[in-house]
Parts: structure tokens; C-alpha cells; sequence
């Protein structure tokens, strides 16, 4: 709210989106400022995956606009790989390349999408892959990993080509508890790093310790939106306080740590 | 345990694969007409005397698969990619691959062998060479390529969608998210398949002797003619094999590999 003068990196306005008829996006409006984290919430089918796949112009979208740095993008655009690489993405499944190494995969991007030099993109990798943990992991071959160090070189990857907007999806989801720590250990760094995120997410105590805002998804629409204080303090909305209540009544006590662990990151505050 | 039963399977097999020798030979060999048709086809002087001829005619044969092979793994590739095109402009490119497809597939290769061998260089173009050795060559390209395409189209499609979704999303365009990612992938698991059909074009090799080509099959005719006595093409038949099955326990061998890696390893 105080930001009120720096453009948005990235501005979704009225995103519709329909599968075989079905309405999955139902006029979505959001945007980032730079620097800013945002979390994604809601029920499985909420629409999360689908708007940052659309974000990410990997989908058309049936109506609304796409703005990156204040110019409209579009799947449709015919420089629409070269947006994508000012966009980067970790699905939740990681779909590393397995025919290649931790190295080849964080290099291909830089080397053949930036048109870099293979010393250059494997130079770039490197330093990522050392940033993140992994240095020692760069001959292996992904399937030699564990799913944290999978995920991990994912998030590498999608940094290779600097992007401006990370989208992730559910990246935690598909792993064991013990790994997801270490997952989501790397996106708080990347976020006091000032990289502007976007995040879908089931994980509650994470959202509330690194957001900037949170915004609640049902059925394609954002119900609600608003501080990690606010929304998991004094949710206003009926439906968010119901999705928030049945979330806390499944998860452990102690995991839901809503507000209060951010003084830490008042290191970020340098927009 | 474990190697005691193994060892008393291959006994029962061993055994029980006699017995059925045995009992074929004993049928076959005890059938009348037996020593006349060994005489016409499994005769001992002729075998000797029609080995060097038939022999060095199929390098004739090796000299055809091998070039044939060396242009379809591309060509067939080729025609793969042109399958998979998805861009509304280039759409005739698409469907002139799929007609050549369904058309070099559909029609029996010996009628293409014919039509293309014999029909193309009456037409007495100039320039367009007329040696059979060169249209048997043609024609089994353009049927093998056709077959050998399938194979790659199978081998793209089975790599994981997500897989150039992701090479998409890191701002790669179609094409080279095909040439760095899903293609190297495919290739890997096209190999068994590619082989088989390798296996097959060998002995095709033989169908060209229609247009005169002397190759192996043809040189065998032409002795059996000579001497009225079936045992050339026998020996023919035995030089396919020696070639062919080692080929075929490879292949068996890759695909048991490749099985393997799937179900061990993560996707």
C-alpha cells in the first residue's frame, strides 16, 4: 500500500479461463509491485495452478490482460518466448530434464534461449547451483537426487534466465515433510534476496513468515486479499475464515504460526 | 535353492526342445519323398559350390541396407517432425507427411519396388540415372522411412508433455524444445523399435532382385536355374540368418534393458 508509485512487475486484470466449459478462472485481478512476495491459498481446484500457468503464457486465457513490466504479454504474442523468459516457473512436480545434469539443466535455458556461450551458461549455473546448496550435485544426473535437491536444481533453473517474476506452484506438495523444510528454507532466502514471487501454496506457516500479501482463492475468483496479519488474524470474508478454520483443524498444533516472526524481514524493506 | 531350480529348468527345457527335434526330424525324415527333396534342397555339393557366388553377391546386399539405413534414420526423423507440426501456415507440410506415410505403409513394398524401378526411368528424364542399383536404393528409403517415421512419432509422443512444458516455460520456442529435450529423450527409447525395423529392411534387400539387381537372392536364382537344384537359395537363407539373428537377440536384448530402466528407475 505504501508502494504506490512503482508500477507493477507483473498485473493480471480480469483473467477468465474456461477448461471444456468449465469457468477454472473467473475474472482474476492481482498484481505484484517489485520486490513483493505474494502467496496464492485456497482448496485444491481453487484455480492457483491455473493462473500461474496462464501467467507464465504457457495457456491462453479467454479474457482479461497480462501486463510484465507495464506492456501487455500475451500466449498468443509472437515474442511470447522471449516474455516467457522474463518469467520463471518450479511445478510441482519439477520436471527436470533427466537426460541431462543438474548443470545441463540449469545451463540449456541461458545457452540456447539467451543465446549465451556454453562457458558463459555454465558459468551462470554454476554460481547458481552454489547459491542454492547444490554445487557439489552438478555432474550428478536428476534421478540420483532427493526430491528436496530435485526441486531445489528446479528453482535453479527457473533462475537461469534472470527472471523478473518467480511463479511457483505447489512446489512443496510432492514432497516428504523433512524435505519440504529445506525447499521452502530457499525460498525465504530468495525472498530476502528481493526476488518478486508469486506463490501457490498449502503451507500456512510459511505463507504467514514470508508474504507480503496473501490472497485467498475460491472457485476461480480472489475472495479475499490482504497482510499475513490480516488474513490470518481477522480474515473478514465467511468463506476465508471457513477454508482458514478447517485448514487449522487438520494441521498439528504449532504449525500455524500466523503473525509475529516477520521482524526479521524488515532487511527487505529497501523499495 | 534359487540356482538349483534355475538349473532343473534349463534341464526340462533342453529336454523337453529335443524331444520335439527329434520328433519333427524323425517325421520329416521318414516321409517318403524325403530323399529326393533333400537332394533338390540340402545338398552338400551344391551348398559348397554356390557359397562363394552367393556370398559375395550379398555385399551387394550389405552395400544397400547400409546406405539405405544411413538415409532413413534421418529422413524418417524428418518426416516424424513434419507429423508433429502445429502451426496453422505450415499445415501442407503436415499433411504431404502423413499421405507419404499412410501411402508408402499402405501399398505392398514389391509393387513400389516395381512401379518406382522400372516405371521412373522409362519416363528417360534427363539426368535421372537409370543403374537399378540406384532406384532399389530409392524405393527402399522411401518405404522404410515411412515405417521408420512411426517409430520416432511413437518415441516423441511418449515423452511426458510436462517435459517441453517446461522447456517452454524457460522461454525455449517450439523447435528447440524439441531438439534439446524431448528428441534426445525419444531417441533413447526408439532404438529397440529402430533395429526391428532395420531387421526387416535386411531382408527386403532381397525384393530388388526384380529389377536385375544381382544381389544374393537373384544370384541364387540364377545358379538354381543353372544347375536345377534348390541348395543356392538355401545357402542364401543361411547368410540372412547370420546376419539377422544376432541382430534380433540385440534388439531383445535393448528392449529388456530399456524395460528395466522404467520400472527401477523414476520416471
Amino acid at each position: 500500500m505504501a508502494t504506490v508509485k512503482s508500477a507493477p512487475v507483473l498485473a493480471l486484470k480480469g483473467l477468465k479461463k474456461r477448461y471444456s466449459g468449465k469457468l477454472v478462472l473467473d475474472g482474476i485481478s492481482l498484481s505484484l509491485a517489485e520486490h513483493e512476495v505474494v502467496c496464492l491459498i485456497g482448496a485444491s481446484g481453487s484455480g492457483k495452478s491455473t493462473l500461474l500457468r496462464c501467467a507464465d503464457l504457457l495457456e491462453p486465457i479467454d479474457a482479461g490482460q497480462i501486463s510484465l513490466e507495464g506492456e501487455r504479454v500475451a500466449f498468443e504474442d509472437r515474442n511470447a518466448d522471449a516474455t516467457r523468459r522474463k518469467l520463471g516457473i518450479v511445478f510441482q512436480g519439477f520436471n527436470l530434464f533427466p537426460h541431462l545434469t543438474v548443470l545441463e539443466n540449469v545451463a540449456l535455458a541461458p545457452r540456447v534461449a539467451l543465446s549465451l556461450t556454453q562457458v558463459a551458461a555454465e558459468r551462470r549455473a554454476k554460481e547458481l547451483l552454489r547459491s542454492l546448496g547444490l554445487a557439489e550435485k552438478a555432474r550428478e544426473y536428476p534421478d540420483r537426487l532427493s526430491g528436496g535437491q530435485q526441486q531445489r536444481v528446479a528453482i535453479a533453473r527457473a533462475l537461469a534466465t534472470e527472471p523478473k517474476v518467480l511463479l511457483l506452484d505447489e512446489i512443496t506438495s510432492a514432497l516428504d515433510p523433512v524435505l519440504v523444510a529445506e525447499v521452502l528454507e530457499t525460498l525465504r532466502s530468495l525472498a530476502l534476496s528481493g526476488m518478486t514471487m508469486l506463490i501457490a501454496t498449502h503451507e500456512m506457516a510459511f505463507a504467514a513468515d514470508v508474504a507480503d500479501r496473501i490472497c485467498y482463492l475460491e472457485d476461480g475468483r480472489l475472495i479475499e486479499e490482504g497482510t499475513p496479519q490480516k488474513m490470518f488474524g481477522a480474515p473478514r470474508d465467511p468463506r476465508t475464515k471457513e477454508f482458514l478454520r478447517r485448514v487449522r483443524s487438520i494441521s498439528a498444533p504449532g504449525t500455524t504460526r500466523p503473525v509475529g516472526t516477520r521482524a526479521k524481514r524488515t532487511v527487505r524493506a529497501k523499495r | 535353492m534359487a540356482t538349483g531350480s534355475a538349473r532343473k529348468g534349463l534341464l526340462v527345457a533342453t529336454l523337453s526342445t529335443l524331444v520335439v527335434a527329434a520328433f519333427v526330424a524323425y517325421t520329416i525324415g521318414s516321409s517318403p519323398a524325403w530323399p529326393e527333396v533333400q537332394k533338390a534342397f540340402f545338398n552338400g555339393r551344391y551348398f559348397s559350390t554356390s557359397l562363394p557366388a552367393v556370398a559375395e553377391a550379398f555385399t551387394i546386399n550389405v552395400r544397400l541396407f547400409i546406405l539405405a539405413e544411413l538415409l532413413i534414420l534421418p529422413i524418417g526423423l524428418l518426416i516424424a517432425l513434419a507429423r508433429s507440426i502445429t502451426t496453422p501456415a505450415l499445415a501442407p507440410i503436415r499433411i504431404f507427411a502423413t499421405i507419404f506415410v499412410d501411402f508408402f505403409r499402405g501399398v505392398p513394398s514389391i509393387l513400389i519396388i516395381y512401379v518406382l524401378g522400372f516405371g521412373v526411368p522409362a519416363l528417360q528424364l534427363d539426368g535421372v540415372p537409370k543403374e537399378p542399383f540406384f532406384w532399389a536404393l530409392v524405393t527402399l528409403v522411401l518405404i522404410y522411412s515411412a515405417y521408420v517415421s512411426e517409430v520416432y512419432r511413437a518415441g516423441i509422443e511418449s515423452i511426458h508433455p510436462s517435459q517441453e512444458r517446461a522447456a517452454r516455460a524457460l522461454g525455449l520456442t517450439r523447435v528447440q524444445a524439441l531438439r534439446y529435450v524431448v528428441v534426445p529423450q525419444a531417441m533413447r527409447r526408439v532404438i529397440p523399435p529402430l533395429l526391428n525395423d532395420f531387421i526387416g529392411l535386411q531382408k527386403d534387400t532381397a525384393l530388388v532382385s526384380i529389377l536385375g539387381v544381382v544381389e544374393t537372392f537373384k544370384q541364387a536364382q540364377i545358379l538354381k536355374a543353372a544347375s536345377f537344384n534348390f541348395t543356392p537359395l538355401m545357402t542364401t537363407a543361411l547368410i540372412f540368418l547370420i546376419i539377422t539373428i544376432p541382430m534380433t537377440r540385440l534388439v531383445d536384448r535393448l528392449a529388456a534393458k530399456d524395460r528395466n530402466a522404467q520400472l527401477g528407475g523414476t520416471r
